[in-house]
């Protein structure tokens, strides 16, 4: 693999201003991915900035009734945390949904978060992937695409375009339930970003996968209070150890017989956590039964598009949907 | 437990404690003759041309390389010639011999350099440039291409014939006419292929991973052109075989080569993702199954046409089709196979070549034949169970495939099964059960084995026979243990060396019997040359017993018999012959049999499988030692789940990669995949193949396991897949949404 220089994060700033100062640089936290990839000679960092022992392992109380989860809580601590199994079950089943324990211990909370796809064609640097040589085309496109996106890939272009997945299962829950995470600037500075916000879409620029500047690092993750039932509920080939064909995260309430609110995001149909908009505004105010769920489903899907091999994934996404709604509503 | 009879206990493995404390050495692991330097591939990105250009330059001024080998400058050998040759394990392999690229991934160039991370960095700046053709890659869209091969693997006939076929078909009160496929799938033991390779003068000595040290000899001297004797080949501990270590690997070829050259150890491994290009796979294949039955379920004909993936440069013809031969008593039977050759890796046997696969497809055509006359599977294939072997029309040695099908629905409660696809219920999840038979064809192979005693009273066994996992070494332990009258702890058992008589290694699960049988010959012989030590008058020979010799009231420990009367110890060759010049093997239809039972669970909403249970009962002889035995079942039924319901590598037909080349996408069943297993052998002593009375089991476990799951998926969902792996998208599209 290409030598690289590594050096150990002292504190935040200088993290951020470590990997701002050369344009070859890389945070490393659990390095679950990021290794793999450099092995395929898909990532190709020159310098390393390790931020796995800086002290963002807390997970704290917010004055607004949620949790301030550390960027460098580990899966496996997350998933386990008293306060997350029982105001987020959502956000602990996602975790342990995904990848193995022994991925689990060491994988970040923000390192999962910016997890690279896992298409076939990105990780073998014989093919052509626009994410990983912009303008170089997308081998999957009319290659094997079972588990790529039927959500967002409608404009997809073979010149730029790209129609991976983002394989986070956690992102999905944390989609759901409003997250958002807070980073800090090479200078000092902080800002906070919406999950929804994090993400760009691929279709001018594959090889850009967030709105993060060089330099800016996930310091936490706040979840707002979450009011409602939560289901995490993910289909895969195999009972463990697969990511998911399709996974849905989904938090209804339900009052007097009428939904109140509804927050639904679904996993490996899209580049990023996709949320359902067009279903939680029909589920908003309804009385929950077959047939709303059905419509729901349907309009979560009616921008969908397969490929050939992944066609499968809109009528599986659809019957997921509406199953995680019902089951979210029936106690 | 007794001690003096540890022939058929389950003894715990004698090499257990080295392998779970690291004790066992593997071939990468060896650090003989010296710090090593280490050699890494560089794999062709076409599956089909030659090369124009390959530019070394910036590999070899990179910092610590030591070599970059491409066919330009690598030391001349053989060409690879005949697309057959009877022993494909022996042949001559070359590496790097020309400009050529027959598959996707085939090394262009080996780069040997002081750390394996500078090897690394070195070849990936390799630039090479190629004339490329187009590859012929998708089996299904060549079909017409198919032609037939003089012999399948095994050596037997490519087609059978009996009774007129068609007639039958067209009389016939029920009849199946189905077409199934079965996806490329990889042996990848998890020990990869690798490989230490040091020069002594002309002599070469290698430690690699390999389940036949014999032909790996052989295929090495070849290719290198030099005399076998001077090639020593060590693999003491093997990390899986299953059929992929049965033949010699671009790693070994090459580090042997680069060692020469460099007069330094030079060690080699594949890449988990060069396993799925350089090892060789089962092939894909299509099989059309046609059965003709009476209205009370007598098969009045069966016919089995298979379609299998081979290569232009050199032939393998699994035999998918052979087993149907021997399996069911019908009027006409017919067998056929056909060869399509792509432009990739070849076709290896990999474990239960031909069963697996073939019974995938015949068991799902007796299932859907069952569905169709409203028969009990299981009735109905009881009702079909031939008095002689019906193609060769000679008695089976042994034949309890109808006990092992009334006693696995016993245990497993097969008399509750839902006889009615998609009725039965647990929440959302569709419940089904399905059945299967099991049969695998029994070997025995030509080997030599040497025991001797030293005067201490231990005993040290000798062949270069390998243990691939299977527990060789703790079986022939307790044959050697008993026959000598020695305790366990006595013996001492050593394999996997060149140096030691020649064994026919680990494969076509005939370890046990071939080992076994030379180790008990050895044994046999020196129990006589004790009990003339003993030089007895007495009628009674003397009993000879956990280490103690017993004659009439006087009684000696065999050290102090030793000791007394043979100071330098005794000693003893053993071997037996191969099956050829065995009549047994002529006269009578060797195979063990079984019956596999599952019950899964199909999501009503997703189409997700997930196995339930799943029930193995076989008869294969008698069984040394249970627990290895135990696991040597289990572990093929697993298998069978991973046939059934997940593996496929996916061949992209543009380039002729596998597109899923690595272990997060190719799926192997995981430990949350098998909820319930178990298996139980009947009592079985089947003395035609071996005085041992066993029947080869390392691969019974997969044959006909996939079957009984794809017969359960049915019968749960409704849905008959006929494409294996049975993935949750093909069951989805037959399954109406749930409500």
């Amino acid at each position: 693999m290409r030598p690289f220089t590594y050096e150990r994060a002292e504190d935040v700033r200088q993290a951020a201003a470590a990997v701002a100062a050369r344009p070859d640089a890389k945070f490393i936290a659990g390095g679950t991915n990021l290794l793999d990839l450099m092995k395929l000679d898909v990532e190709r960092p020159a310098h390393l900035v390790d931020i796995s022992r800086l002290p963002l392992t807390a997970i704290e109380d917010t004055p607004e009734g949620g949790l301030r989860i550390g960027a460098q809580v580990r899966n496996s601590a997350l998933a386990a945390d008293p306060r997350i199994r029982r105001a987020y079950p959502v956000l602990s089943r996602a975790l342990l949904a995904g990848a193995s324990g022994q991925l689990r211990n060491k994988a970040s909370t923000g390192g999962n978060l910016l997890q690279r796809t896992r298409c076939f064609y990105f990780t073998n640097a014989a093919m052509a992937c626009n994410k990983r040589t912009p303008g170089s085309g997308c081998a999957a496109l009319e290659g094997f695409n079972r588990i790529h996106a039927i959500l967002g890939v409608d404009r997809a272009l073979r010149e730029r375009g790209c129609i991976c997945t983002h394989p986070s299962d956690m992102a999905v829950a944390m989609a759901a339930l409003d997250a958002e995470i807070e980073t800090v600037q090479p200078d000092g500075t902080t800002r906070s970003i919406g999950l929804d916000a994090l993400y760009t879409s691929p279709d001018t620029q594959a090889d850009v996968e967030t709105v993060l500047r060089p330099g800016e690092m996930i310091t936490s993750i706040v979840l707002p209070p979450a009011a409602g039932r939560q289901i995490y509920r993910k289909v895969r080939d195999r009972a463990s150890y697969a990511f998911a064909l399709v996974s849905v995260a989904a938090i209804v309430e339900v009052d007097a017989g009428q939904i109140r609110s509804a927050r639904v995001a679904m996993g490996g149909v899209a580049h990023r956590p996709w949320r359902a908009v067009e279903a939680e505004q029909i589920l908003i105010g309804a009385t929950p039964d077959e047939t709303v769920f059905d419509q729901a489903a349907a309009a979560a899907l009616q921008n969908a598009r397969g490929f050939g091999h992944n066609d499968f994934k809109i009528e599986l996404a659809r019957r997921t949907l509406r199953r995680t709604l019902a089951d979210a509503v029936s106690v | 437990m007794t001690t003096s009879a540890p022939i058929g206990q389950p003894i715990d493995r004698v090499d257990g404690r080295l392998k779970v404390t690291g004790g066992a050495t593997y071939a990468y692991e060896y650090q003989d003759g010296g710090t090593p330097v280490y050699g890494v591939i560089v794999g062709a990105t076409i599956a089909k041309g030659r090369i124009v250009d390959i530019d070394t330059s910036a590999a070899e001024s990179s910092p610590g390389v030591l070599m970059v080998m491409t066919h330009r400058n690598a030391p001349a050998q053989p060409t690879f010639g005949p697309r057959w040759v009877q022993n494909r394990f022996a042949r001559a392999r070359p590496v790097l011999a020309d400009d050529r690229i027959r598959y996707y991934d085939e090394p262009v160039a080996f780069v040997v350099a002081e750390t394996i991370e500078a090897a690394m960095e070195a070849g990936r700046t390799i630039a090479v440039r190629y004339e490329e053709e187009r590859p012929r890659i998708d089996l299904g869209a060549h079909l017409e291409d198919a032609y037939t091969p003089e012999v399948i693997n095994s050596g037997a006939a490519t087609d059978t014939t009996k009774g007129d076929f068609d007639t039958a078909f067209a009389n016939a009160a029920a009849t199946v006419d189905s077409r199934y496929t079965v996806a490329y799938q990889h042996h990848h033991a998890l020990e990869p292929h690798a490989a230490l390779a040091l020069w002594d003068g002309d002599a070469l000595t290698l430690y690699t991973a390999t389940q036949t040290i014999a032909n790996t000899r052989a295929a090495v001297a070849a290719t290198l052109q030099i005399p076998p004797e001077n090639v020593r080949v060590v693999s003491s501990y093997v990390g899986g075989g299953f059929g992929g270590k049965l033949g010699v690997r671009p790693e070994t070829m090459l580090a042997a080569f680069a060692a020469r050259q460099l007069r330094r150890p030079v060690k080699a491994t594949q890449t988990r993702h060069q396993v799925f290009a350089n090892v060789g796979h089962r092939p894909a294949n299509v099989q059309v199954v046609k059965v003709a039955a009476a209205a009370d379920g007598r098969l009045l004909g069966l016919s089995h046409d298979v379609w299998t993936q081979t290569t232009p440069f050199e032939e393998y013809a699994e035999q998918t089709g052979l087993s149907t031969r021997s399996l069911y008593d019908a009027g006409a039977l017919v067998t056929r196979h056909r060869m399509v050759e792509l432009d990739m890796q070849g076709g290896e046997p990999v474990r239960a070549p031909g069963e697996a696969p073939g019974m995938l497809a015949v068991e799902s055509a007796m299932d859907e034949l069952a569905v169709t006359l409203g028969m009990d599977p299981i009735e109905l294939r009881i009702r079909n169970e031939p008095m002689l072997d019906p193609m060769r029309q000679v008695p089976f040695s042994s034949r309890n495939l109808v006990a092992c099908l009334r006693e696995g629905a016993e245990r497993f409660g097969w008399a509750d099964r839902p006889t009615t696809p998609g009725s039965r219920r647990d929440g959302r999840t569709l419940i089904g059960y399905g059945v299967s038979a099991a049969i695998r064809s029994n070997y025995i192979g030509a080997c030599a084995a040497h025991v001797r005693i030293d005067p201490d009273g231990r005993a040290v066994v000798r062949t270069d026979m390998t243990d691939i996992g299977t527990g060789t070494y703790t079986i022939l332990t307790q044959i050697a243990a008993q026959t000598l009258g020695l305790p366990l702890a006595a013996v001492r058992v050593e394999l996997g060396d060149s140096n030691f008589p020649r064994s026919p290694g680990s494969g076509g699960s005939w370890g046990a019997a071939s080992s076994g049988t030379a180790v008990l010959d050895a044994c046999r012989k020196l129990r006589e040359q004790m009990a003339a030590l003993v030089g007895t008058n007495e009628a009674q020979p003397p009993v000879i017993e956990a280490g103690v010799v017993r004659t009439g009231d006087r009684s000696e420990s065999v050290a102090d018999l030793l000791a007394r009367t043979a100071p330098d110890g005794l000693e003893a060759n053993g071997e037996v012959a191969a099956m050829t010049s065995n009549p047994n093997y002529r006269d009578f239809s060797q195979h063990a049999f079984g019956a596999h039972f599952a019950e899964v669970g199909v999501d009503m909403d997703t189409g997700e499988i997930r196995m339930r249970r799943m029930l193995g009962v076989f008869a294969a002889g008698k069984i040394l030692n249970p627990k290895t035995a135990r696991s040597q079942m289990i572990g093929g039924m697993i298998w069978g789940v991973g046939s059934a319901l997940h593996e496929e590598a996916v061949m992209d037909p543009r380039f002729g990669h596998a597109v899923n080349g690595d272990f997060a996408e190719y799926h192997v069943p995981v430990h949350a995949d098998i909820p319930w297993i178990d298996a139980h052998f009947l009592d079985e002593d089947d003395d035609k193949g071996n005085p041992l009375g066993i029947k080869g089991i390392g691969e019974l476990g997969i044959c006909g396991a996939g079957g009984s799951i794809a017969n359960a998926v049915y019968n749960a969902s409704g849905v008959r897949v006929r494409s294996f792996p049975i993935t949750l998208d093909k069951v989805l599209i037959g399954m109406t949404a749930g409500t």
